[in-house]
């Protein structure tokens, strides 16, 4: 079974290519996988047809209980039959027809053909939901074609909506089915049905997707209107396949469900109703093809009402009539199409004199009429006879005098309609448009006749088809005038009368309305409901979007924040948490730092420069850091300590382009009262949230169990231990995050600098004339000039040395200082060494990847400060994004390796060695880990100061900014620029 | 029970309420300080909400005893907000130095786009059709409507 279902997937994937090479044959090649179905479908049906069954499974995702089961009983294989015979003889019919758009139709159709006999398999809720919002799918990409018409756009729209909606609704139905089951597996379902509870209201979900699949009114109004897309698509989704789903469904849970509440209620009352009324609309029509839609829907209805009704006589008649119908329905779909193709038209008014003209289509179209008026000896008469009976003598259901005087009706009026379709499409005399319309080719009419036929061997084969009947309905008891039997004979019964009944009033009744359709009353219009409805659920979106969408970043934030203090806010209130005892503080330095954090914080939101705004949050980053030493992280007083020192240098060397103020604030006062309530009700929530989650800790903390485990690590320093071991996925993650934030701030930086802007902002650069010349004449030729961008400049080797920093002499004389130099050049060695130090001895003490990352850093921000880019580059002769990337590649590598060696990813062990005079020396894996992290975070430093540092000095030689201060730096950049 | 901690609880809403503040506010700049501060309060929050604090939890020669020493999973998980913010905060500040390049000033204007959404009214969902497609000549359904 899973290999006929990728079977139809993996053709599905090939024909388009296909069809360039062979053209027409494709339809051939795809009728090839459905007739393969029909043919191992046979294969099987002795023994399923015996009670038997065949089961497939596919673990997919076993722990999460998700697995594709298929089974295969005779309602599937009867549905098997019907979906893949009659795909594979409209993928044939479509050889003649289909002249456009060959390959992918195929394949849709093939697909669509893989999907329905994966519906109708399925043993798993979930399995069949994939698969049925597949077919839906499919319908839609069919029924809208190409696209290029505003009808099929629409059509297609309205299907999709329609039965999607009813998809999900139905999905909620088999979760809370699922749920009162303990089980997905429709068999395990089946054979225990859940009681009670929420049953009702799945049943009441279930129902309503398969009613708005199977066209059931209100829900139809979808299906005549797909009545747009080509012939065969409806022949074969909105006819024979994809509408059945519905139908299937009810049959499937009718034998566990029939008995719940609201499940006879519904089929019988929607579905006759439904019958009735799509009946007598089929009437009206004069576009053939609408009329058989409406006769589909018609006898959709029947079908719902007979599988659902759950005994054992209505199971039999539904079984019969879904074969029946099946087979005629495509039959008459497939005739109009023919019809269409030769005359161009498929109008009543217009067709005339076609069955002279075409007699062997003629023949075929009557017999599959005769089969949908139920005379004898067709299978549809059978189906006839069957659901008579069924409601006749079905004492076991409700008001079944009423139902079945309904079903009479219904009944009349399906005589009424097929008599009319066969007069409307093939009598009359011989017209213009006959005299016009070309024969068809006998290949063109084969599909017609086999399907027809098929009713008519069906039919007289009544023993075959009571076989496949009485294997579906042996689920249910007999009822009380025993097993019912098929038969065409039955002998002058009550039943048979009324069978003759219905064929006179529905000859009677088409006499009567003759060509008067405008007579037959018009029903209300489902089709303007469906539209209004989309029309207001779209101005509901535009009245909400304006009500919400105001493009102004504070109001949502305001938005944001004022929902976060209410609701968490309510739920803090509504728990109310007890309290412990309050500590004032842990130690008598706290209320101190605390002071200078919140002084200096306060300070940011009055200070009017940028750069006071930053240094105060420095100083609270620093007041911070101080915290957290004296609450015992070492680790974390130490990295926030030098991460607080490279983000002002950063921020600064941004800053020195900006303008030293604020832009002047245009805030209203309303809206600044506003804002200072709703901060300060954020505030208020969060310190009581940390009030609560100070004292929040009633079980003991995880990481005691680290401790434990230091010792399979080789460390002593737990944080660090977690860093690289325990949580070493997080620091992957991190490090990423880094490198990424690091390249996208260096390309917001450079991006339109020196070359990009003059693409982008004339007016800005009004000061970049000068550029191209500038940058010739300076004394960086050989650095400057054809260095690739990106990169910092070389250093040269060859001047003599005779400065303390070898780049150093670029800058102006002005601004070098010789005590900095000096200093610089002693310490820069130091301070690696410092760096190198922390990385490998944060296994045991305070220190680590970061740390010595961002001391090293600064070595390098020491040198930029002090020696200018030039001897930057001498520091650093690879690229930064190299370093960053061998950092990331390190560690990630050293987290995969233990995969090759049969571990899993992130595994560390400590390997131990005995040189000769160190000792023992132990090693673990992960410092390899950290010297990743250690790289990655020096790469990501030396990238910022390359893109804030280096390009925004150039940037500031080549186009200066709008108002740019006139600070010194920029006179650097002018300075560089000249000749030394 | 464990004890709750005042002073912090003050700090963290205090660079909370700052924080929030600040990003309320229309200057890219400014709200690049919030998160700064935000980010501050949110490193704070972790490592009190983590409990007790004690002794800095780095073994004395000895695996296994930590007894008495501060939770090391919340300094670990700090560790990797405070290195995450500084890679973000230096984003931030190139966004709004990119701004200003752009528009001479770094404020975040209000969304025009935004608001025209809103304003649509009706979509002119009727397009004129193409040619009536010859290969499958579909005639209006709905002769009866």
């Amino acid at each position: 079974m899973l290999f006929l279902l990728a079977a139809h997937a993996g053709f599905a994937a090939v024909l388009p290519r296909w069809q360039r090479r062979i053209g027409r044959t494709v339809w051939i090649v795809a009728a090839l996988v459905p007739l393969a179905v029909v043919a191992w479908a046979s294969t099987r049906a002795a023994r399923v047809l015996e009670g038997g069954e065949y089961r497939e499974s596919l673990s997919w995702a076993p722990s999460l209980g998700l697995t594709v089961d298929l089974r295969l009983d005779a309602l599937s294989l009867l549905m098997l039959w019907i979906v893949a015979g009659v795909g594979g003889l409209v993928l044939l019919y479509c050889r003649y027809y289909v002249e456009r758009d060959a390959g992918s139709r195929a394949a849709l159709l093939v697909a669509f053909a893989g999907a329905m006999a994966g519906l109708v398999l399925a043993d798993n809720l979930f399995v069949l939901y994939v698969f049925w919002e597949l077919t839906t799918v499919a319908s839609f990409l069919l029924i809208q074609g190409r696209g290029e018409k505003d009808e099929e756009r629409r059509a297609a729209r309205q299907a999709l909506l329609v039965t999607a909606a009813g998809g999900l609704v139905m999905l909620l139905g088999f979760v809370v089915l699922g749920e009162a089951a303990g089980t997905y597996r429709i068999s395990e379902i089946l054979a225990d049905p859940p009681r009670g509870g929420a049953v009702p209201a799945a049943v009441v979900l279930v129902l309503i997707g398969a009613f708005a699949k199977s066209a059931q009114m209100p829900l139809h109004g979808w299906l005549p209107a797909a009545m747009v897309a080509p012939t065969p698509v409806s022949a074969y989704l909105h006819a024979a396949a994809m509408v059945k789903a519905g139908v299937y469904l009810v049959a499937r849970l009718a034998p566990a469900l029939a008995e719940t509440g609201p499940w006879r209620p519904m089929v019988l009352g929607v579905g006759l109703t439904t019958m009735v009324l799509a009946a007598w609309r089929a009437l009206r029509a004069t576009d053939l093809k609408l009329l058989l839609a409406y006769g589909t829907v018609s006898e959709l209805g029947l079908l719902v009402a007979l599988l659902g009704a759950g005994t054992r006589t209505t199971a039999i008649a539904g079984t019969v009539m879904l074969l029946a119908h099946a087979a005629f329905k495509a039959a008459l779909f497939l005739t109009v199409g023919i019809l269409d193709h030769q005359a161009g038209t498929r109008d009543i008014r217009e067709l005339s004199g076609m069955g002279r003209r075409m007699p062997a289509l003629f023949a075929a179209a009557a017999l599959a009429t005769a089969s949908m008026a139920g005379l004898p000896p067709l299978v549809g008469y059978l189906g006839k006879e069957a659901y008579a009976e069924a409601f006749l003598h079905g004492t076991e259901l409700p008001v079944h005098g009423l139902l079945t005087v309904v079903l009479l009706t219904g009944s009349a009026l399906t005589v009424a309609y097929a008599v009319r379709f066969l007069h409307g499409a093939f009598g009359g005399r011989p017209g213009e448009v006959a005299e016009r319309a070309e024969r068809p080719e006998p290949g063109f009419v084969a599909p017609v006749a086999v399907l027809a036929g098929a009713g008519l061997v069906l039919g007289l084969g009544y023993g075959a088809t009571a076989a496949v009947a009485n294997a579906y309905a042996g689920v249910y008891p007999p009822g009380p005038h025993g097993p019912y039997e098929l038969s065409l004979w039955h002998g002058f019964t009550a039943v048979l009368g009324l069978s003759a009944l219905t064929l006179v009033l529905g000859c009677v009744l088409h006499v009567l309305l003759g060509r008067r359709v405008r007579a037959v009353p018009r029903l209300p219009e489902v089709q303007r409901v469906f539209d209004r409805v989309v029309a207001s659920v779209n101005r509901l979106a535009v009245t909400v979007a304006r009500r919400t969408q105001a493009g102004s970043l504070p109001l949502y934030l305001t938005v944001l924040l004022a929902t976060v203090v209410v609701v968490p806010g309510a739920a803090l209130v509504s728990e109310v948490p007890s309290l412990g005892s309050p500590q004032p503080w842990w130690s008598p330095v706290e209320p101190f730092l605390a002071v200078v954090v919140l002084t200096a914080a306060a300070a940011v939101v009055f200070t009017r420069h940028r750069l006071t705004g930053i240094l105060l949050a420095g100083a609270v980053g620093y007041a911070v850091a101080g915290v957290f030493l004296v609450r015992g992280a070492p680790d974390l007083a130490l990295t926030q300590f030098l991460v607080e020192t490279m983000t002002l240098v950063v921020v600064a060397l941004v800053l020195r382009r900006m303008p030293a103020r604020f832009s002047p604030g245009r805030t209203v006062n309303r809206m600044r009262s506003v804002r200072l309530v709703v901060a300060g009700a954020a505030g208020v929530l969060v310190t009581c949230f940390t009030l609560v989650a100070s004292a929040a800790r009633t079980e003991p903390p995880v990481s005691e169990g680290y401790a434990h485990h230091t010792s399979e690590t080789g460390a002593y320093n737990i944080v660090n231990a977690i860093v690289v071991d325990f949580r070493a996925l997080d620091t992957l993650g991190e490090i990423a995050v880094v490198l990424v934030a690091a390249v996208g701030t260096v390309s917001l930086v450079r991006v339109g600098g020196r070359d990009g802007a003059k693409a982008s902002g004339g007016a800005e650069d009004s000061g970049a004339a000068g550029d191209p010349s500038g940058a010739g004449n300076t004394g960086e030729t050989d650095a400057g000039g054809g260095r690739p961008r990106g990169r910092f400049p070389t250093a040269r080797w060859d001047e003599p040395v005779q400065t303390w920093l070898p780049g150093a002499g670029e800058r102006p004389g002005g601004e070098r200082s010789v005590l900095l130099e000096v200093a610089t050049r002693l310490l820069f060695p130091s301070i690696l060494v410092l760096s190198l130090f922390l990385l490998f001895s944060g296994h045991y003490r305070p220190g680590g990847g970061f740390a010595g990352g961002l001391v090293a850093g600064q070595a390098f921000v020491l040198r930029y400060l002090v020696g200018g880019r030039a001897d930057l580059g001498a520091a650093v002769r690879v690229s930064a994004s190299a370093v960053a990337g061998a950092g990331l590649l390190l560690a990630a590598g050293v987290a995969l390796l233990p995969l090759l060696l049969g571990g899993a990813p992130l595994e560390g062990t400590v390997l131990t060695f005995r040189p000769p005079v160190l000792g023992e020396v132990k090693l673990a894996t992960s410092l390899f880990f950290d010297i990743g992290v250690y790289l990655l975070v020096i790469g990501a430093t030396l990238q910022l100061l390359s893109a804030v540092g280096v390009s925004l000095s150039l940037d500031g030689t080549a186009s200066d900014g709008p108002t740019a201060a006139g600070d010194d730096e920029e006179e650097d950049a002018k300075k560089e620029g000249s000749p030394r | 029970m464990n004890r709750i901690d005042v002073t912090m609880s003050l700090v963290v809403g205090g660079l909370f309420a700052i924080g929030f503040h600040l990003m309320l506010q229309r200057s890219l700049m400014r709200i690049v300080l919030g998160f700064v501060l935000l980010g501050h309060g949110t490193n704070l929050l972790l490592l009190v909400a983590g409990g007790t604090p004690g002794r800095s939890p780095v073994l004395d020669g000895e695996h296994g005893d930590a007894t008495g020493t501060a939770d090391p999973l919340p300094q670990a998980m700090a560790l990797t907000s405070i290195v995450i913010t500084f890679g973000l905060t230096a984003f931030l500040v190139a966004l709004a130095y990119r701004s200003w390049r752009l528009s001479g000033h770094d404020e975040v204007r209000d969304d025009v786009e935004d608001r025209r959404i809103g304003t649509v009214r009706e979509r002119d969902d009727t397009e004129p059709a193409p040619e009536p497609d010859r290969s499958t000549r579909v005639t209006t359904p709905g002769g009866d409507r």
